[in-house]
């Protein structure tokens, strides 16, 4: 199962955070900061899945963001590794040239984005086009 | 793609100079924030900025010219600020109004930041629901769809029936994506609340076949969970789902469903998940899938890394379900792929997947025997993790040398306390079943303790301790390995200035105390002084410090020299922790007593059985003679925080660090306080308390939980080793088959590489090959290295649990409210348990019986109850109802009033076994006389209560044609008779006989009148006559009700009695307190206070008025609250086992109790 989605930048700020399960905030500042170090202390070489506690962290990083996923024992760390993929790449599909900037800016759509694909957990849906059928919709709407 | 993001990021200094609505449609606050939120420089600054934003934000959501345009910024900003760990709490209402309120992409963005602020069980949650209802009948496809995907995040679990025809509706709707998330809903419907779903399996089995792809993936979710439940239920869904994979990977599917070229695939890994589980175990259903994962496998592409990840979960499936060699071999193929690779991704895959495949086949690790020393070298401490992982399980006696070596290697050098902490629990499994020597396993041991640290978890070295003490069969094996840890830990003291972590000087002082005596050529008196040493040295916490001192108690009685004893008392005598300060006192009382010694600290018993007198009734007679002088009544510690509680609502001054613990985990016993106001931990003061027990400051070493490695897996590790034991010794020669190219040209072996090989053969050796793979017959003949004894396993099971019936009783220790501290006191205290540990058997010294009256409960001041008071023993409240966890036994077959008379063999009765499932009370005299003792117990079944009466002779001669007859009240009913008859009784015997009673009128307190005649040989007959008094509280058993339950029973409940209350002034405070008192003592509980207005029938209204407008506050009484303006008011308490009706001169209280009826049921 995926526990939390995590999207920061280089310096380790925060820019997108998603948990699958209720945790408080406190909570949850610790755990990023500790993911935050845990990742950036990695090399390019070293492989892409840290263990944390009792979970494993799978991360992937695109110029100067990063992507955290973290999951249990259960799940597939390779695929989960391509999901991040697939989720950038919707990304760049919507806003035509992703960035850091995009993102902070459509925060609101990056959740709705996020929240076609991963629903408690679970990989929901992973065909681009359909991932962005609603929110292209509302745009749309929202234009007219 | 990441090169197209570096573009954009190079160009980010140029856009962050971009002005707001430029290409970044944003409103230009949410702008500034943002633009503010990208120059940050340090984490204050960051503080400051969210601050001063919070409280913008605050002013604007809650102005009502707040567009919801605007609205929605708000969100995001307040999204921002909670994901940044400032709470926002004051926004969750907005989120909710603007999903409510909003249109479209506004009512969008309120969806989305409810789901992020608000938890499952988060109370404006409730709010939502109406919200969803109405969107999901919109016309608006994308409302419903934002409902659905709301509702498939968060929902109420009580309010699905609400919604739930609705989302089932939409399942036939004719757009997928709606279906689909409807799907996803029920998926989550069924996770929270599945029994609301259970009706709707057929449904799923539609969206199963539903012809959009989507909507069949989306059900699979729900599939796999099932499945997972209950694998048997889906067997004949096998065939679809071989179906669906097979289209998927024929790439029958839409090509937008591609990956990279491949199918679908996270589909494709969810399939393979599902038909793991379903064809696990089971020829049949195996068979049917074979076809399909060979295609998967041919078909596999290797050019992406999602193409692995299905490999993977295809490698995991075909080990899982019932083998077929042919796929086996594919899979094995498969696993090497990934194993060689040199991309670290797929190497941390292999050998993941290699750990799984060894339980089934272990010849693939020999295959790859290089490989893996390679990656026990691995740069990546991850990687080398994982090996470790997979050689933890390829351990045999042979091997474990060399793969604990690489384990601690791997300790030494980690800092992350989770896997240390996992680590050490692998090492420490692994050196005691398949250790080599004793040396070894100690040297090993000592490594854990010493790298271990402080994050070592308590159950290492307690198990260690238990090994060592428990022994196994061989008697001279057990001495050595006892001896070398002793010579050990005294060469490890012998070094200056080592500092070992607590746990470890836990064990050494142990240790030392309980073995040092095997070691005949080093003198007692040398230890005890090294331990004094350390003692005075070490920086230790209070507990290690209390296990070195009960070492050194230990020490003194192998010696008689006593001279060092002076030098203790000097240091710690008067030392500022009390736990300390006693065990110094009791070691000079032990010292000077050497019988006493002797008696109290047995050489080498520490697995011998104690029998605690967990109900310290041994101290009843001193508690009654304080409570004479005038102490306070013991008081539970949790019944002193309660008391505490209002008067320090202002400041506690007690610092948090010394609070009592009161986790039940810890010693059962609890602590007493000392004078100073600090508390003791509670640990500390179990120790101190019952140091008189022989052993209590060290390991107590039965019921300690076993809790080494897995049983499952264990069995595998056995078998394997079974199997290959056989091919050991032939293995040597396949290491060199293993390296062809080594023999082709040895020129090129550099040094290195041989000792790879050498490292080889030394961790896979005992690993042969077998021809046939070994999947199914698994048998088990493995002799451990060390085998416990098993010892006193009846025993044990039967001690353990009177421990556990009788700790609501134990935690509180009987009203012990005198300190401990107090050196004379201590003493007294320490002297009358001698006769516990002496004796070795629960003891009940004749006293008195528990001064009841004076710890009988009185309601509040101003509160009198017509009828008498009841008055219960504190004992049997807390036995009954402590804390309130009192569990209703298993309805037991009840055999009432029978008489057993077997003969108890010692003179004092002592709790019978049968019984000590039930919560009972402590044994007490009756009655007494020069030749005879009566003594008698409750035990509080759940349908009776029983009494136990035991008629036990201490004198010289057999008493003959002894008889007892009670003299029943009205109020009582026995089961069966009430006159018992026992011919002989001999001398120096108990016998026992029980009466099972059930009150048929309620009363707070009645007697239970019993005459005895006996005659003793060679004398005449005697008579004696005693009472038991019984209390309501005796009868009372706790009602499980839902409300539901009630509110049906309500009105069959038509015969209440009603009891008055008179108050004795018409305050509000009075009835305010009553009320209180009925609640806690009888443990009513109030589901309502229902307002009636009635005639006004006095001028009081006015108090109650006020009080009801308090209360008001409080409560939800609003409803009722306008008719009280102009009546006076009585209330009226529902209570959960009985009414109450308070009005304003009386209180009326009717408790033809519910459970009282329920008893007789």
């Amino acid at each position: 199962m995926i526990k939390f989605f995590l999207l920061m930048n280089k310096q380790g700020q925060i820019r997108l955070s998603r948990y699958y399960e209720s945790m408080e905030i406190l909570k949850r500042t610790l755990l990023e900061s500790d993911v935050i170090k845990k990742c950036l202390s990695r090399t390019k070489g070293q492989c892409s899945f840290v263990e944390y506690k009792d979970f494993k962290l799978v991360y992937r990083q695109y110029a100067a963001l990063f992507v955290v996923i973290g999951i249990d024992d259960a799940e597939n760390e390779l695929a989960v590794y391509e999901l991040i993929h697939n989720f950038v790449e919707v990304l760049d599909k919507y806003f035509r040239r992703a960035c850091e900037l995009d993102i902070m800016f459509n925060l609101d759509k990056v959740h709705v984005i996020l929240d076609e694909m991963i629903l408690n957990g679970r990989v929901a849906e992973t065909n681009k086009s359909r991932i962005l059928a609603p929110l292209l919709a509302l745009d749309k709407m929202s234009e007219n | 793609m990441s090169d197209v993001v570096e573009k954009t990021l190079s160009a980010l200094p140029g856009l962050l100079s971009l002005e707001p609505g430029s290409k970044l449609s944003a409103t230009a606050k949410l702008g500034a924030f943002i633009r503010g939120l990208n120059d940050l420089a340090s984490r204050q600054d960051e503080e400051k900025l969210i601050k001063k934003e919070l409280a913008a934000l605050k002013e604007q959501v809650s102005a009502p010219t707040t567009s919801p345009k605007q609205m929605r910024e708000c969100l995001v900003r307040l999204i921002y600020c909670e994901m940044l760990g400032y709470e926002a709490s004051f926004g969750y209402i907005h989120a909710i109004k603007l999903a409510q309120q909003g249109s479209l992409m506004e009512k969008r963005v309120g969806y989305l930041a409810v789901s992020l602020f608000l938890n499952e069980s988060h109370e404006l949650l409730l709010l939502l629901v109406n919200t969803v209802l109405k969107d999901l009948q919109s016309t608006n496809l994308l409302e419903v769809c934002m409902a659905l995907t709301v509702g498939s995040q968060l929902f109420p679990p009580d309010m699905i029936p609400a919604v739930l025809p609705l989302v089932e509706e939409k399942l036939q709707h004719s757009k997928e994506i709606i279906r689909r998330k409807a799907v996803l809903a029920l998926y989550k419907f069924y996770l929270i609340a599945p029994n609301q779903v259970q009706h709707i399996h057929d449904k799923f089995k539609k969206a199963l076949c539903d012809k959009d792809p989507g909507v069949m993936a989306a059900s699979l979710h729900i599939y796999l969970l099932l499945i997972k439940e209950n694998p048997d239920g889906h067997k004949d869904l096998t065939g679809s789902f071989v179906t669906i994979f097979k289209q998927v990977v024929g790439g029958k599917l839409a090509v937008d469903f591609n990956f990279h070229n491949v199918p679908a695939p996270w589909l494709q890994i969810q399939l393979l998940r599902i038909l793991r589980l379903l064809g696990k175990d089971d020829p049949v259903t195996s068979e049917l899938m074979y076809d399909v994962l060979d295609e998967s496998l041919r078909r596999a592409d290797l050019s992406h890394n999602i193409t692995y990840a299905i490999l993977f979960e295809c490698i995991q499936t075909i080990y899982t379900i019932h083998p077929k060699s042919e796929l086996l071999a594919k899979a094995a193929k498969c696993t090497a792929k990934f194993i060689l690779s040199s991309k670290n991704n797929l190497k941390y895959l292999g050998l993941k997947a290699l750990t799984y495949v060894i339980q089934q086949d272990l010849n693939l690790v020999l295959q790859h025997q290089l490989t893996i020393i390679e990656c026990l070298d691995h740069p990546d401490p991850i990687i080398k993790r994982e090996t470790l992982e997979l050689l933890y399980r390829i351990t045999n006696a042979q091997n474990v040398a060399v793969i604990v070596q690489k384990m601690l290697d791997y300790l030494r050098q980690t800092t992350d306390e989770y896997i240390t902490v996992n680590l050490i629990g692998k090492i420490a499994e692994l050196a005691e079943k398949y250790a080599p020597s004793n040396e070894w396993f100690i040297q090993t041991m000592n490594t854990v303790f010493s790298v271990g640290g402080d994050v070592i978890q308590s159950d290492i070295p307690n198990n260690f301790l238990s090994l060592l003490a428990e022994g196994f069969d061989d008697e001279v094996e057990n001495k050595q390995l006892r001896l070398y840890a002793v010579n050990s830990y005294l060469a490890l003291l012998e070094k200056p200035n080592t500092r070992y972590p607590r746990r470890f000087l836990q064990v050494m002082s142990w240790v030392l105390g309980e073995y040092s005596y095997l070691k005949t050529e080093t003198k007692p008196e040398d230890i005890i002084q090294k331990l004094h040493c350390l003692l005075g040295n070490c920086a230790a916490d209070l507990e290690t410090k209390a296990w070195i001192l009960s070492a050194i108690t230990k020490l003194f009685r192998q010696t008689s020299n006593s001279k060092a004893l002076s030098e203790i008392m000097q240091s710690f005598g008067n030392s500022m922790e009390s736990c300390l300060r006693q065990s110094c006192f009791e070691l000079r009382q032990l010292v000077e007593n050497r019988e006493l010694m002797h008696a109290v600290l047995p050489l080498n018993a520490s697995c011998d059985e104690i029998v605690v007198d967990v109900s310290l009734s041994f101290l009843d007679g001193f508690v009654a003679d304080a409570l004479g002088r005038g102490a306070a009544p013991y008081k539970p510690h949790h019944q002193r925080q309660e008391e505490k509680l209002p008067q320090e609502k202002v400041l506690n001054f007690e610092p948090y660090g010394l609070s009592f613990p009161t986790s039940p985990d810890t010693f059962a016993i609890t602590g007493r306080q000392s004078p100073t106001g600090l508390s003791v931990n509670s640990e500390i003061s179990y120790n101190s308390m019952e140091s008189g027990l022989k052993d209590s400051d060290s390991l107590k070493l039965e019921g300690v939980k076993k809790t080494w490695g897995k049983k499952g897996y264990l069995r595998n590790k056995e078998s394997q080793e079974e199997t290959l034991s056989k091919t050991s010794g032939i293995f040597k020669g396949e290491v060199a088959t293993a390296r062809p190219s080594s023999a082709e040209n040895p020129a090129c072996i550099s040094a290195e590489e041989e000792e790879r090989h050498l490292l080889a053969s030394s961790l896979f050796v005992g690993l042969g090959s077998n021809d046939l793979v070994n999947l199914i017959g698994k048998s088990q003949s493995t002799a451990h290295k060390f085998r416990r004894k098993l010892m006193n396993v009846e025993n044990e099971n039967s001690y353990e649990k009177p421990m556990t019936a009788q700790k609501a009783t134990a935690s509180h220790p009987a009203q012990l409210s005198h300190p401990v501290d107090n050196v004379p006191e201590s003493c007294i205290s320490f002297q009358e348990s001698q006769v516990v540990s002496l004796g070795k058997a629960t003891t009940y010294p004749g006293m008195e019986r528990a001064q009841v009256s004076d710890q009988s409960w009185t309601l509040s001041n101003n509160l009198m109850m017509n009828k008498a008071r009841p008055t219960a023993s504190k004992e049997s409240f807390s036995g009954l109802f402590a804390d309130g966890n009192f569990d209703i036994v298993q309805p037991a077959l009840c055999n009432a009033a029978s008489v057993t008379r077997e003969p108890i063999s010692s003179l004092t009765p002592s709790f019978p076994v049968e019984f000590s499932e039930y919560s009972h009370s402590n044994l007490e005299q009756v009655c007494a006389t020069e030749n005879i003792a009566l003594f008698f117990c409750k035990i509080w079944k759940e349908d009776c209560l029983l009494i136990i009466l035991f008629f036990s002779n201490h004198s010289n001669v057999k008493v003959i044609n002894a008889s007892i007859d009670f003299a029943l009240t009205e109020e009582l009913q026995a089961g069966e008779d009430t006159n018992f008859h026992f011919d002989t009784v001999e001398s120096h015997f108990s016998d026992r006989c029980q009466l099972c009673l059930q009150m048929v009128k309620p009363c707070t307190q009645v007697a239970l009148a019993g005459h005895i005649s006996y005659n003793p040989e060679y004398s005449h007959c005697t008579e004696e006559k005693f009472t038991i008094a019984l209390f309501l509280s005796d009868f009372l058993r706790p009602l499980k009700l839902s409300t539901e339950e009630f509110g049906n029973l309500w009105l069959s409940l038509t015969n209440d009695v009603k009891q008055n209350l008179n108050l004795s002034s018409n305050s509000p405070e009075a009835l305010t307190s009553a009320l209180r008192a009925l609640q806690k003592e009888f443990r009513l509980h109030i589901v309502a206070i229902i307002v009636i207005a009635l005639e006004r029938t006095s001028g009081k209204g006015s108090n109650f008025r006020k009080w009801w407008q308090d209360r008001e506050k409080e409560q939800k009484g609003s409803l009722l609250a306008s008719c009280f303006h102009q009546h006076p008011v009585y209330f009226i308490v529902d209570c959960t086992l009985g009414f109450c009706h308070c009005g304003c001169d009386q209180v009326a209280v009717s408790f033809q109790t519910v459970c009282c009826t329920s008893a007789k049921k």
